[in-house]
C-alpha cells in the first residue's frame, strides 16, 4: 500500500448518524441471507430435490408399478414427501451456516455488530430458513406429482388449513434447525445427519401415515417426540384428508408448541454463543 | 473533554469447571472464547478496570497474553457481557444500550473474519446496509475505502482468494464504512508486511487526525509508541499504568517502553 496523500479522505467523520431502526436493519440482514441463497440456487435445488425425489421414484412410482403398494398409499406418500422437503430445506438452511459462523472464525461477528438485538439476528435466521422450506415444498409438489401420476384423494380444497400447515410447519422446522446449528460444533456435522436427522425422517411418518401405527403401539407415542410427524400429519390434513390422520387441532397445538420451544431455547443458546 | 469511554470497576469472570484458582485468558482467541482446559477453575479475565478515554484520544493497550486485553474490548463493543462494573461506549452503556453503543463503534478484529459467504465488495456493502447506509452512498464509501486501502482490484474476489494482509485491510475497511466515531482494533498488524504496516499506520494517523477515537491493542511496542496519545498497561485484568508514551519511558533507565513493559508485568512481550 502507498502512504501518498490521497484526495479522498479515508472515511468521514460526520455527526453522528441518526439511529437505524431495527425494522431496516432486519431487511438487511434478511436481503443478505436471501443474497447468499441466490448464490447456492443450484445446490439448494439439488440438496432439497434429491432425497425427497429419490423416495418419490422408489415409493411413489416403482414400488406401486411392481404391485408391492396398495392403491392409496401415493395419498399417504405425497404429503409425507413435501413434509419431508420443507423440513430438510429450513432445517439445513439454517444448521449448516450457523455452525460455519459461530465456527473458528465467528464469521457471524459483522452481523453480530449490526445495531439491532441479537435475538432480532436469531429471529431473522428463522425468517430466512422458513422462506426456503416454504419454496422447497413448493418446488418437490409439482414434480412428485408427476412421477406418481393422479394421486387418488389429493385435493387443494383446504387452501386455509395448508396455509397455515406450511407456516407453523417452517417455523417448527427452522426454529429447531438454528436450534442444531448453534447446539453443535463443525466437529459434530457427521452425527447431526447419522444421529438426529436420517432417524428423524425414517420415524416422521412421512412414508406411513401415523395412524398406520397402530399396528406398533409402543412405536407410535414414541415418535410423537418428532416434530416431523406432525408437519407430515398436517400436510395429510390438509392435502389428502381422505387418509386417515391426526385431529388437526392436535397438530396445530403440537407445531405452535414446539415452534414456541424450539424458538426460545435456540434465542437462548444463540445469545450465549453470540455474547461471550 | 467529553469522555468518549468509560469503565467502572470493569469485572470478566468467565465460569471454570472446577479445580484450582487461576487467572489467565488467551488473547489469541476470539473474546469470550478463552480455552479452558477440563477441570480448569474460573478465568478471571478483568478485576475492577477503571478507565477513561476521552473524545478523539489515541488509546494504545498493551499488556502480556491473556493480560485482559482482548476481553476489554470485547466488552466495549457488546460482545462480551461483564460479570461486574460498568462500562460506557458514546455516552450509552454497553449492556443496557448496546444497540446504540454498536451504531457508534467499528470493530477490526484479530483475525480477519469477512463474510465468507459474500465477496469483498459485498462484505461492505452488506456491512453499510446493517447501519442504515443508503446503497448508493454505500457503494460510494466502498470504492474510496478499496481505492485508499489498496483492494480495489480485489473487490468481486471471493474473500477466501484475498490475502491475510488483504483480509485484514478488507476488515479495515468494513470497519470504517459506517463512519464510527470510535473505532477498536485488536492488534491490527499481527501478520502484516512492515509495508503494509506502515500503510495502515499511516490510515491510523488519518483517522485519528479527524478526531475520531481510537483504541488499539497491540504487543508491538514501537507501534503502541509512534500511534498513542496516551498507553493504557493492563495485566491479570488489571490497569497498571495509563500515561503518554514519553512519561512512562521516562521511568526507565534505558528510555524504552519496552524496558517498561516487562519491569511493569514481569512478562516480556511476545511481539
Amino acid at each position: 500500500m502507498s502512504t501518498a496523500v490521497s484526495p479522498h479522505p479515508i472515511a468521514s467523520l460526520a455527526e453522528p448518524h441518526p439511529p437505524v431502526s431495527a425494522g431496516r436493519v432486519f431487511v438487511a440482514l434478511f436481503s443478505r441471507d436471501l443474497r447468499v441463497a441466490r448464490r447456492e440456487l443450484p445446490f439448494f435445488l439439488l440438496r432439497t430435490i434429491m432425497q425427497p425425489m429419490l423416495f418419490v421414484i422408489v415409493f411413489g412410482f416403482l414400488l406401486p408399478k411392481m404391485g408391492f403398494t396398495r392403491g392409496g398409499y401415493q395419498a399417504a406418500l405425497l404429503p409425507g414427501i413435501l413434509a419431508l422437503s420443507l423440513m430438510l430445506s429450513s432445517t439445513q438452511s439454517v444448521t449448516l451456516p450457523m455452525v460455519t459462523d459461530f465456527g473458528w472464525t465467528n464469521e457471524i461477528e459483522d452481523r453480530l455488530l449490526a445495531p439491532i438485538s441479537t435475538y432480532l439476528i436469531a429471529v431473522e435466521k428463522i425468517a430466512n430458513a422458513m422462506v426456503q422450506g416454504i419454496i422447497a415444498a413448493f418446488v418437490v409438489l409439482p414434480l412428485a406429482r408427476i412421477v406418481m401420476g393422479p394421486v387418488a384423494g389429493f385435493t387443494f380444497s383446504h387452501v386455509p388449513e395448508l396455509v397455515l400447515v406450511v407456516i407453523l410447519s417452517a417455523a417448527a422446522a427452522s426454529a429447531f434447525g438454528l436450534l442444531l446449528g448453534v447446539l453443535i460444533s463443525p466437529q459434530q456435522i457427521g452425527f447431526l445427519f447419522s444421529l438426529i436427522i436420517t432417524p428423524m425422517i425414517f420415524f416422521g411418518c412421512t412414508y406411513y401415515p401415523w395412524r398406520g401405527l397402530d399396528v406398533v403401539p409402543w412405536l407410535k407415542y414414541a415418535v410423537l417426540i418428532n416434530p416431523l410427524v406432525y408437519i407430515s400429519e398436517g400436510m395429510r390434513a390438509a392435502l389428502t384428508p381422505s387418509v386417515p390422520h391426526m385431529p388437526f387441532v392436535a397438530i396445530i397445538a403440537a407445531l405452535i408448541t414446539l415452534t414456541a420451544l424450539f424458538t426460545w431455547a435456540a434465542l437462548v443458546r444463540f445469545r450465549m454463543r453470540a455474547i461471550g | 473533554m467529553a469522555a468518549a469511554i468509560e469503565t467502572e470497576r470493569l469485572r470478566k469472570v468467565y465460569p471454570g469447571t472446577g479445580g484450582a484458582d487461576r487467572h489467565s485468558s488467551s488473547s489469541g482467541s476470539a473474546p469470550g472464547k478463552e480455552a479452558k482446559p477440563r477441570g480448569a477453575a474460573e478465568t478471571i479475565a478483568l478485576e475492577g478496570l477503571d478507565l477513561v478515554v476521552a473524545e478523539g484520544e489515541f488509546l494504545g493497550l498493551i499488556g502480556p497474553n491473556g493480560a485482559g486485553k482482548t476481553t476489554t474490548i470485547g466488552v466495549l463493543t457488546t460482545r462480551v457481557l461483564p460479570t461486574g462494573g460498568t462500562a460506557r461506549v458514546a455516552g450509552a452503556d454497553v449492556v443496557r444500550q448496546s444497540v446504540t453503543v454498536r451504531q457508534r463503534i467499528g470493530v477490526v478484529p484479530q483475525r480477519p473474519n469477512p463474510d465468507r459467504a459474500l465477496d469483498a465488495w459485498e462484505n461492505l456493502i452488506y456491512h453499510a446496509a446493517y447501519f442504515g447506509v443508503p446503497r448508493k452512498e454505500a457503494a460510494r464509501r466502498a470504492t474510496v475505502l478499496m481505492e485508499r486501502l489498496e483492494i480495489a482490484d480485489k473487490a468481486r474476489s471471493k474473500v477466501d482468494q484475498l490475502s491475510g494482509g488483504q483480509q485484514q485491510r478488507l476488515m479495515i475497511a468494513r470497519a470504517l464504512i459506517h463512519e464510527p466515531t470510535i473505532l477498536f482494533l485488536d492488534e491490527p498488524t499481527v501478520g502484516l508486511d512492515p509495508n503494509a504496516r506502515n500503510a495502515l499506520w499511516e490510515i491510523l494517523r488519518e483517522l485519528h487526525r479527524q478526531g475520531r477515537t481510537i483504541i488499539m491493542s497491540t504487543h508491538y511496542m514501537p507501534e503502541a509508541d509512534e500511534l498513542s496519545d496516551r498507553i493504557a498497561l493492563i495485566d491479570r485484568g488489571k490497569l497498571l499504568a495509563l500515561d503518554t508514551p514519553e512519561n512512562l519511558k521516562k521511568q526507565t533507565p534505558d528510555g524504552s517502553l519496552e524496558t517498561f513493559f516487562i519491569a511493569k508485568s514481569g512478562r516480556r512481550s511476545d511481539a
